[in-house]
C-alpha cells in the first residue's frame, strides 16, 4: 500500500467529522472550543497534504495564517468563557440564553 | 509496506483515537490532554508531508501555548466532570448531522481520488523555514502584517472582556 493524497484527505475528513460531532453533541463550552480546534487542525492537515501534492509551498503559508487565527480565537474565546463563568457560574451553553436563542 | 506507510497508519490511528477521546471524555482536563496527543500525531503527519517548519509550529503553538492556556483556565475555574443534560433526541440529531458531513466528504474524496495523479517529488528545502520565510515576507507581506494587528486586537479584546468594572463586577468582585 502506497500512501496517497486521498488517504490524508480522508483522515482530515474523519477528524473534521469528529470535531463536528463534539460541537453538536457536547454542552460544555470548553469542550466545544477544543472541538473547534480539532476541526481547524483537520483543515490544516488537508492544506498541507495538498501542498505536498502540488509541490507548492503557498498552501503551507496559509496554514501558518490559520494557526495565527486559531491562537487569536482561543484567546478571545477563553476570555468570553471566563466572563460567562463569572456572570452565570456555569460552563453550560444553555446558561447563555440572554438572546433567547 | 514501506516505513512511510507504517508511520502514516500509526499516526492516523493515534490521531483518530485521541480525537474521539477528546469529544467523549467526561472531564475537561482529560479532553485537553488527549488533544495534546492529537496535536503530536498531526505534527508527525506534517513531517511525513515534508512540512517540518509547520510541524514545529504545531507543537510549539498548540501543545505549548493553546493547550496550556486551556488547562490553565480549566484549573483556574476548578472544572470537574460536567453535568451533561443534553436531551437524547438532540444528541442523536448531532450525531446524524456530523455523520452526514463525514459521508459527504468521504464520497467527494473517493470519487475525486481516481483522477488525481501520483504525488510528485518535492524540491530540496521544501517546507523549510527559509523557503516559507521568503514567501511570507514577499508575496504575503501585507497579510503577515495584518496578522500581527489581529493578534494585537485579540490581546486587547481578551483583556477588555475579563476586566472587572468597579460598578457591576462579577460575584467575586473585590
Amino acid at each position: 500500500m502506497q500512501v496517497e493524497l486521498a488517504h490524508y484527505l480522508l483522515l482530515g475528513a474523519v477528524l473534521f467529522g469528529i470535531g463536528a460531532m463534539g460541537v453538536l453533541t457536547r454542552k460544555n463550552l470548553i469542550i466545544i472550543l477544543m472541538s473547534v480546534e480539532l476541526m481547524l487542525n483537520s483543515v490544516n492537515l488537508s492544506f498541507i497534504a495538498l501542498a505536498r501534492h502540488a509541490a507548492d509551498q503557498e498552501a503551507q503559508v496559509i496554514v501558518f495564517f490559520v494557526l495565527c487565527v486559531a491562537a487569536a480565537e482561543v484567546a478571545v474565546g477563553l476570555a468570553i468563557l471566563i466572563s460567562v463563568w463569572r456572570k452565570r457560574g456555569s460552563m453550560n451553553v444553555d446558561a447563555m440564553s440572554a438572546l433567547k436563542g | 509496506m514501506g516505513l512511510e506507510t507504517i508511520l502514516f497508519l500509526l499516526l492516523a490511528v493515534g490521531a483518530v483515537l485521541t480525537a474521539l477521546l477528546v469529544v467523549t471524555s467526561p472531564s475537561p482536563i482529560g479532553s485537553a490532554l488527549y488533544l495534546v496527543g492529537t496535536m503530536f500525531c498531526l505534527a508527525g503527519l506534517y513531517v511525513l508531508l515534508s512540512a517540518p517548519f509547520l510541524a514545529a509550529i504545531q507543537i510549539i503553538v498548540y501543545a505549548g501555548a493553546i493547550i496550556v492556556l486551556l488547562l490553565f483556565v480549566i484549573m483556574l475555574l476548578n472544572l470537574r466532570r460536567i453535568e451533561e443534560v443534553l436531551p437524547k433526541t438532540w444528541r442523536v440529531a448531532g450525531l446524524v448531522v456530523s455523520g452526514l458531513i463525514l459521508f459527504t466528504m468521504f464520497l467527494a474524496i473517493v470519487r475525486g481520488s481516481s483522477v488525481l495523479p501520483a504525488m510528485p517529488d518535492v524540491p530540496t528545502g521544501f517546507g523549510k523555514v527559509s523557503e516559507l520565510g521568503k514567501i511570507l515576507f514577499t508575496k504575503y507581506l501585507y497579510a503577515f502584517e495584518a496578522t500581527s494587528v489581529l493578534l494585537l486586537a485579540a490581546m486587547i479584546g481578551a483583556v477588555a472582556l475579563v476586566r472587572k468594572d468597579g460598578k457591576e463586577g462579577g460575584k467575586d468582585a473585590s
